[in-house]
């Protein structure tokens, strides 16, 4: 993500190249940020050599170690769940659909957020004020509970989480993208490929959505956690993930009931998600200490 | 800086106000207070609308039957001090104990039995459980709308001290419906005055031990001793709340901090650490429930598959499965109807039942493979449950062993209760998760669900003409063991079909505090409290 | 300012309608009805209900008449808790729910505020930083994972405060803590990053230059315009603790309307859940007006458009 970041205001912005590569350098020169970029890296890694890592199946039950705490001499760093189930496993399978859940989630609502948001911004006028006040009304809307009925109605698939949560989290993307459009709008060199005679929706897709990836990428650092813990409270009302897959939500939830007579089934899989979501925080803060010279 | 000090001046003042009008007062703690873990909030305290356990549990401290609940949960006499049978099993002859009152001081009457049961049965009460009056002469009828008059019921009040109850065939199990909420009498000027109202405190007269003092909505309901009861003399406790526990971790943990003296239920995921920590207060009891799953017969691969289904029937390991997922005690089942039901009844078990597991798996692999199925072509099938814990953590057990055993690949499905309902009633399933707790202490409740013509209760579809005769012939049998027997047969021959799995009979999980006097386990799980008490603590 | 708080609220009116429409026949979508259960009822005892209930009329009329009841202030009553009507529950949880929610937002935002300041003047310091990974541990833990152990550590090991239950004082402390502490840090991180940027700004500087003293610096320079971004914050970050309220009503035991949602939704309650919609919906247009009326008062530059 940190590679896109740069990449993208490298070939975008014209002053953009040296900038991207300050900006780059500056990131580079935060040591919270890139820990995290390491700590993410290492999950990720983890999670999709998940197959070739584990000793044991995901399904495979260990009829004599039911809520066994952890042990290194069997193989299960993390110890069992209340199946007998490895935990490790699950935890790294867990990662898996959290981790997608997390980013496609964000990719939706990323997509759906700026070209909204963008278009508004830089067409105004009436149309935006339209396209604004919709936000509004959609503000308004119990979000949750109709995420909640959807998955009652539908059945739990994992597209309608990614579905139903890019839904609810566009509206704030569009929103800062918009403001971020209106400043965009009266810089130079937008007026000057306005006044070359370029049409309106390329000016847009152009120069204007490249121009916005920096707050856009640091707010979606912020989004991805925020799906994630979300997934995590759909699984504690039971509306989770099905069996056998897993996520951290479904892991946590679950261990959250016995928190005090096998406090491990909470502790490993909250762990992993407290890794990632610091992670996510210190590469967000990094991007924007990186892309904003003014606050160092 | 002023504007701080407003700013936090509004601050305190909204806390304040929030405070004042969502936190109620009345904190003092009494010391003849006992705490009852109700399960979840009542549905409504109307006996007629009524349908689960935790309106029950309420209502049998606010009302009281012809028959009520004893200390163990047994039928004794309630309103009625004595009664008689007429030799053809048809006509029930009630005399009412003359101290009988209801809690605002009216005596209670024939009169009121009547009112009640013919509400009951009025298609405009809309009743659920009105099923369970249908051995009364024309309740069907009635509330299905064919005879329009309630009057015709089958009950008469000859005077204000007798009640006589007619029935349309004889029912051995019959005293036992009469201890059911929906037998229970009301009291007619307080549903006239107050409508809709009547079941609010203030408003509700009933005529039990308890009387209603309060009801917090999803929070806890109040109950005072009734001065009025026939029997108060022996009530020891003045003050009776149930509380709405919903979640059982947070029951667990307000129990352990002394806010709840009797649980409702215990976690599975803490059964092993209760039962290590808290001994004597944990008092898991064999319960008159059966956990099973059932077959699809109406279709693939388990229609007409006989051998396939004995196959994963003998490859569950029920004492592994109660030992090591459920933990709480339950008894690993064989047959359906759970063992201890009253009226002399034998639970019936298939013969395979006597092997070992290692045997019983062997029998399996040789019938898995005279079905048809091997490594190569594996059975595969669908099994579905509802969303829960507990029911996630037997099916992921019992798919484990059905692989691991025959290799069959099963795959889970759950869905939300009524999404699982709806699924059940369509008949969309292969496999399905499912339980029964018997209505009344009697092997019908169980067997009759598989009768031929008993509708969606028979989720299988299964249908044997020989099931169906010998239960016919048990419902008209008025002498106990010959009826007894007959039913008997009834199992052995739903054994021999398997058109169901049954995996383990059920335990009531409570936790009971050491002080809490009176306190008898048994298989109804129905405790009143009029009979219990707090010792000094 | 009361124009424009008419104006939207007028434009609200539209709003409730169509999210009533949409939440009415998405529930009637759902599979199962309010009167399934383990039982399966005789046909005939299934027909009394339906009729008497109106739930065999087609979805048009039955939608019809709903509005109309709508329009005539009754909710009607409950399916699954037959005694009350959907008013009588939502009148009756709603002021545990209020205490919760208004209480943790309070808490939050006098909390979260004063320890955003105190980071950002003390920027990059071990406290700076202390203060902002214990916010980031806020942020991360999901409330049903505090909720027990807040229970355990106070309830159980050190009987300090009740642990479940809505009778006096002492039990609204855990869950409206509970409630707090993610909102807390949020609003901790905001303020200390506007905080910061205010502090870097041209008028500090100059206010600064003129020898204000630090603390007049502050109170008269730099929290106003911090406080903006929180400000806008304060909206969704209701609705954020409303959905939290959902896990701590249940698991403290509290007689709230927020757990009717889910138990509403759940157990087909059809007329409770069209309530509770009605409610949410009604309280997040108020809190998002009342937020941007608070933003005008406070930034003069909004105030003449």
């Amino acid at each position: 993500m940190t590679e896109l970041a740069a990449q993208s205001l490298d070939t975008a912005a014209p002053r953009g190249r040296s900038l991207g590569r300050d900006a780059l350098r500056r990131f580079a020169a935060n040591r919270a940020a890139m820990a995290g970029v390491a700590v993410l890296i290492a999950i990720a890694l983890s999670a999709l050599a998940v197959p070739v890592l584990s000793v044991h199946g995901r399904d495979e039950i260990f009829w004599d170690l039911i809520g066994a705490p952890p042990e290194l001499s069997g193989w299960h760093p993390f110890g069992t769940d209340s199946n007998g189930r490895d935990l490790f496993v699950r935890t790294l399978h867990g990662a898996r659909i959290s981790l997608l859940v997390g980013i496609v989630a964000t990719l939706v609502s990323l997509v759906i957020g700026v070209s909204y948001g963008a278009v508004a911004g830089y067409l105004g006028g009436r149309v935006d004020a339209v396209m604004m006040r919709l936000v509004d009304i959609l503000y308004a809307l119990p979000f949750l509970f109709f995420v909640i009925i959807l998955m009652v109605v539908f059945g739990r698939s994992i597209l309608l989480i990614f579905v139903a949560l890019g839904a609810v989290e566009w509206l704030d993307m569009a929103r800062i993208v918009r403001g971020q459009t209106l400043s965009l709008k009266r810089r130079e060199f937008i007026e000057a490929a306005r006044a070359l005679g370029v049409p309106r929706l390329t000016i847009v897709r152009r120069h204007i959505v490249p121009n916005l990836l920096g707050p856009v990428v640091v707010y979606a650092t912020l989004t991805v956690p925020r799906i994630i813990l979300f997934e995590s409270f759909l699984s504690f009302l039971g509306l989770g993930v099905q069996e056998p897959m897993a996520s951290w939500g479904v892991l946590i939830s679950e261990g959250a009931k016995a928190i005090d007579t096998a406090p491990w089934l909470l502790l490993c899989p909250a762990g992993c998600l407290a890794a990632t979501l610091l992670a996510l925080n210190f590469i967000g803060d990094g991007i924007r200490d990186a892309l904003d010279p003014r606050d160092r | 800086m002023r504007g701080w000090g407003r700013a936090g001046l509004l601050a305190v003042v909204v806390v304040g106000l929030a405070a004042g009008l969502g936190v109620p007062r009345n904190a003092a703690a009494e010391p003849a207070v006992l705490y009852r873990g109700n399960g979840s909030e009542p549905e409504t305290l109307d006996i007629h609308r009524s349908t689960g356990m935790p309106e029950f549990d309420v209502e049998v401290d606010l009302f009281e039957g012809l028959v009520h609940y004893g200390p163990a949960g047994e039928p004794v006499p309630g309103v009625a001090e004595r009664w008689t049978i007429s030799p053809d099993g048809l006509t029930y002859r009630f005399t009412l104990r003359p101290d009988a009152r209801w809690s605002n001081g009216d005596p209670v009457t024939a009169g009121d039995f009547v009112f009640a049961l013919r509400r009951a049965v009025t298609p405009a009460t809309a009743s659920r459980y009105a099923f369970i009056l249908f051995p009364i002469a024309n309740a069907e009828a009635i509330a299905a709308g064919k005879l329009a008059d309630p009057g015709q019921l089958g009950v008469a009040a000859p005077d204000d001290r007798t009640v006589v109850l007619t029935l349309k065939a004889p029912t051995p199990y019959f005293l036992g419906l009469l201890t059911h909420h929906m037998a229970f009498p009301l009291h007619r000027a307080t549903l006239e005055r107050h409508g809709d109202r009547w079941t609010r405190p203030g408003n509700l007269v009933g005529n039990g031990a308890y009387k209603l003092a309060q009801w917090v909505p999803q929070s806890e309901l109040t109950l005072v001793k009734n001065e009025h009861y026939w029997d108060a003399a022996s009530v020891k406790v003045e003050r009776v709340v149930h509380v709405a526990t919903e979640d059982v971790g947070a029951e667990l943990r307000r129990y352990r901090a002394g806010e709840i003296d009797i649980t409702n239920q215990a976690p599975i995921d803490q059964i092993e650490w209760v039962a290590r920590n808290l001994k004597g207060e944990w008092r898991p009891t064999p319960y008159l429930g059966t956990y099973y799953y059932g077959f699809n017969l109406m279709a693939p691969p388990f229609k007409d598959a006989p051998k396939l289904r004995q196959a994963l029937a003998l490859a569950v390991d029920r004492e592994i499965l109660v030992a090591r997922i459920t933990r709480a005690g339950e008894k690993p089942a064989y047959s359906w109807v759970p063992p201890g039901i009253g009226n002399g009844f034998v639970q019936q078990r298939p013969t395979w039942a006597a092997l070992p597991q290692a045997e019983r798996n062997k029998l399996a692999r040789q019938l898995y493979a005279e079905a048809g199925f091997s490594a190569e072509r594996p059975a595969r099938f669908e099994l579905l449950y509802n969303t829960s814990e507990n029911h996630k953590r037997i099916a992921i057990a019992i798919a484990a062993m059905w692989k691991q055993t025959l290799g069959a690949e099963v795959t889970l499905r759950n869905e939300e209760w009524k999404v699982y309902l709806a699924s059940r009633a369509a008949k969309s399933f292969q496999m399905l998760r499912l339980a029964w707790i018997g209505d009344y202490n009697d092997a019908n409740t169980f067997l009759e669900l598989l009768k031929s013509d008993i509708g969606d209760q028979n989720a299988e579809g299964y249908a044997n003409p020989r099931f169906d005769a010998l239960m016919k012939s048990a419902e008209t049998t008025i002498d106990l063991p010959a009826r007894a027997r007959l039913m008997e047969e009834a199992e052995r021959t739903m054994n021999d079909d398997m058109p169901i799995i049954p995996i383990y009979h059920y335990v009531s999980k409570r936790l009971v505090k050491p002080w809490v006097t009176g306190w008898v386990d048994n298989i109804v799980d129905i405790h009143p409290s009029r009979y219990l008490g707090l010792a000094p603590h | 300012m009361l124009a424009l708080a008419v104006r939207r609220l007028a434009g609200a009116l539209p709003t409730l309608l169509a999210i009533v429409a949409v939440a009415f026949f998405l529930m009637r979508l759902a599979p199962g009805g309010p009167f399934d259960q383990e039982r399966v009822l005789p046909a005939a005892i299934e027909a009394n209900l339906r009729q008497t209930y109106h739930l065999g009329d087609p979805l048009m009329t039955q939608s019809a008449r709903y509005l109309g009841d709508l329009l005539r202030g009754a909710f009607g009553p409950s399916f699954k808790y037959q005694d009350f009507t959907v008013t009588e529950l939502i009148w009756g949880g709603l002021p545990a729910s209020l205490t919760l929610g208004l209480g943790a937002m309070v808490i939050a935002a006098l909390a979260g505020v004063w320890i955003g300041l105190v980071a950002a003047l003390k920027r990059n310091s071990r406290l700076d930083h202390a203060v902002m990974a214990i916010a980031m541990t806020g942020i991360i833990v999901p409330n049903f994972v505090v909720a027990p152990l807040l229970t355990l550590i106070f309830g159980i090991y050190l009987h300090l405060l009740p642990v479940g239950g809505w009778r006096s004082a002492a039990h609204a402390v855990l869950p409206i803590v509970t409630l707090a502490l993610p909102q807390i840090a949020i609003i901790a991180r905001l303020t200390r990053a506007s905080a910061i940027e205010t502090l870097g700004s041209p008028f500090v500087r100059t206010a600064r230059a003129k020898g204000l003293s630090e603390r007049r610096v502050m109170t008269h320079h730099v929290i106003k315009p911090a406080l903006l971004p929180v400000l806008s914050y304060l909206g969704p970050a209701t609705a954020g603790v409303l959905t939290g309220s959902v896990v701590v009503e249940q698991i403290f035991g509290i007689p709230g309307v927020v757990r009717y949602f889910i138990q509403g939704a759940l157990n087909r309650d059809y007329t409770l859940v069209m309530g509770v919609v009605i409610l949410y919906a009604t309280l997040i247009i108020l809190f998002n007006l009342a937020v941007d009326l608070l933003y005008r008062v406070l930034d003069p530059k909004l105030r003449t458009p």
